[in-house]
């Protein structure tokens, strides 16, 4: 119990910020029409890409002569890009599609 | 961290916020997504230079090149692709993305000291890694399943007490790390591959009209894991960004099962266990009739009003465009055309919007299920290309049958329907349609994309 307590008190900030943060999620979503679902999901898959920052701290923290630690961020790296350039490409040209005709 | 790079992150943190509401409205989503991407790539760049560490060249080199690789395949992908692979396209990135979470867990368990570290470090360590292996390889199966080369739905008896049996088992483990503080390289890689396992079991038994609520659902857990990766930096910017995708997501996959009527508990565990029942019911239902493509093109030909009903089979065949040319030339003749889309047509849902938008079909001709329903009366002719189970009377009319109470498409109200089909197979949820055996509906089997082109060449010659 003591150490519920000490994690609660230690760790507020990072609580409040989780619990708003879904409110907004959940609110920004609400009422989407289903013509937009796909490309909305494809944006929300590209902004999951922001774990490359952590990607890209683990190289910036790493020792130039641990060579498990570069490989394994290089990589991860790489697989962020991917997602959030991928991602970000794919949702701008589907909703390139979404121009009326004039 | 430098205040400057705090600054940096809390304008990102707001550009995805607006972005993702932008994206919401079909008037602002293109910009959405542009302002969302700046400021990812702001995020990027303050992190690799606002810092005060000291780096040495190699490092920023190797940054840079994984970045300049990353963007180079990324980009090629994304713009090759054909529209009709989009959904496992999304899959595919989005188990990069919790490849990269669970990689970074890897190096952190290996950095941080295990034997001294609090509970809390070393759980959000194992769980970034399980999380970002079921991710990477559930989003795998998903892609694989979605482009066809992963093509078993194994269903063994007890498959799912098997499953929660599994994932109970990796989160004991991982519990017993975490209390004993146990420095282990054995059980890190155990969890590891516990995850991934856990991530092909976990999508491997669901069927493919549900791969898109899977996507979206894994495409949540990717958030969550980078949230989670957020809380091991204590970086906002990958907290805030992480949880607005878990939670989003959540709620997508929650809109998308709702517009199938089934729960999010069903579509994991499968309820569709009707597929025994095909044969045999056919009997009762009476014949079919069939028709040929210069038939049903005089019949659209002096029809006032038709309504075109796309769906799976039509993305499929990759018919897009031959049926924009068939509404083109239906409107040059004087008919009204129109398509009704049903939320969950194609694979995903709005996947058919995007698909006739990229043939260039008017926004505005896509009319959606509630609108639409009420127009049946009024239509001469209903146009069926592909689809199955959403225009299933039994949904309204057969409480026995597994889509009872699933929203339709009204296409029995109009006064004459053709339906295009391959063939009599059943759709995704294994069973009749006693649309098919209606005396207004007449059957057109073929493939999609030939079938239009057949009509197309037909009424030209009108």
């Amino acid at each position: 119990m003591n150490e519920l307590i000490e994690f609660i008190s230690n760790n507020l900030q990072i609580i409040y910020i989780v619990i708003l943060s879904i409110f907004v999620g959940v609110e920004i979503i609400k009422s989407i029409p289903a013509v937009l679902h796909t490309p909305l999901m494809s944006g929300a898959n590209a902004l999951s890409g922001v774990v490359i920052v952590g990607a890209i701290l683990v190289m910036l923290h790493s020792n130039p002569t641990d060579y498990v630690a570069l490989v394994l961020g290089f990589i991860a790296v790489v697989l962020g890009v991917l997602n959030v350039v991928g991602g970000f490409a794919v949702t701008n040209r589907m909703l390139d599609m979404f121009k009326k005709k004039k | 961290m430098s205040i400057i790079l705090s600054i940096i992150y809390l304008i990102a943190t707001v550009t995805f916020i607006v972005g993702l509401k932008k994206l919401g409205h079909p008037d602002t989503a293109k910009s959405g997504n542009l302002i969302a991407a700046g400021g990812m790539g702001l995020a990027i760049v303050g992190t690799i230079f606002v810092h005060d560490l000291e780096v040495p060249t190699l490092i920023y080199v190797l940054i840079g090149v994984a970045i300049l690789v990353g963007s180079i395949i990324g980009g090629l992908i994304a713009v090759k692709v054909e529209m009709t692979k989009m959904p496992e396209l999304v899959s595919l990135f989005n188990g990069f993305g919790g490849a990269s979470a669970a990689l970074i867990g890897i190096v952190e368990f290996g950095n941080a000291d295990i034997k001294a570290a609090s509970a809390s470090i070393v759980s959000t360590i194992l769980s970034a890694i399980i999380i970002g292996a079921i991710t990477f390889s559930g989003s795998l199966i998903a892609w694989g399943k979605l482009n066809g080369s992963v093509k078993s739905v194994i269903k063994i008896p007890q498959y799912n007490i098997v499953n929660n049996l599994f994932i109970i088992a990796i989160v004991a483990l991982g519990a017993y790390v975490v209390v004993g503080n146990i420095d282990s390289q054995i059980l890190l890689y155990l969890l590891l591959v516990g995850g991934l396992v856990y991530g092909i079991l976990f999508v491997l038994p669901i069927g493919g009209a549900d791969m898109p609520v899977v996507i979206s659902l894994l495409n949540s857990l990717t958030g969550i894991a980078a949230a989670i990766t957020g809380v091991l930096y204590n970086n906002m910017v990958m907290l805030v960004g992480g949880i607005l995708v878990g939670s989003a997501g959540i709620i997508l996959t929650v809109a998308m099962c709702k517009a199938m009527n089934r729960t999010l508990a069903s579509v994991i565990f499968g309820s569709f266990t009707a597929s025994g029942s095909v044969e045999g019911v056919n009997k009762t239902l009476g014949s079919i009739k069939s028709t040929t493509a210069s038939d049903s093109a005089i019949m659209m030909n002096y029809a006032s009003n038709v309504i075109i009903v796309p769906g799976y089979g039509l993305a499929v065949a990759q018919a897009q465009h031959v049926i924009h040319e068939l509404e083109e030339l239906l409107t040059d003749k004087g008919v009204n055309v129109k398509y009704a889309i049903h939320p969950v047509a194609g694979r995903m849902p709005g996947h058919m919007n995007v698909l006739l938008a990229e043939s260039n079909v008017e926004y505005n001709m896509l009319v959606e299920m509630d609108d639409i329903n009420p127009q049946f009366n009024n239509a001469d002719v209903v146009l069926v290309v592909g689809a199955n189970d959403v225009v299933n009377p039994a949904a309204h009319n057969d409480p026995s049958s597994p889509i009872y109470g699933m929203p339709i498409l009204d296409v029995e109200n109009a006064k004459h329907i053709i339906v295009n089909k391959r063939s009599m197979k059943a759709g995704y949820a294994g069973i009749e349609n006693e649309l098919f055996y209606n005396s207004k509906t007449a059957m057109l089997f073929g493939d999609a994309k030939a079938t239009l082109t057949d009509l197309v060449a037909e009424l030209k010659n009108m």
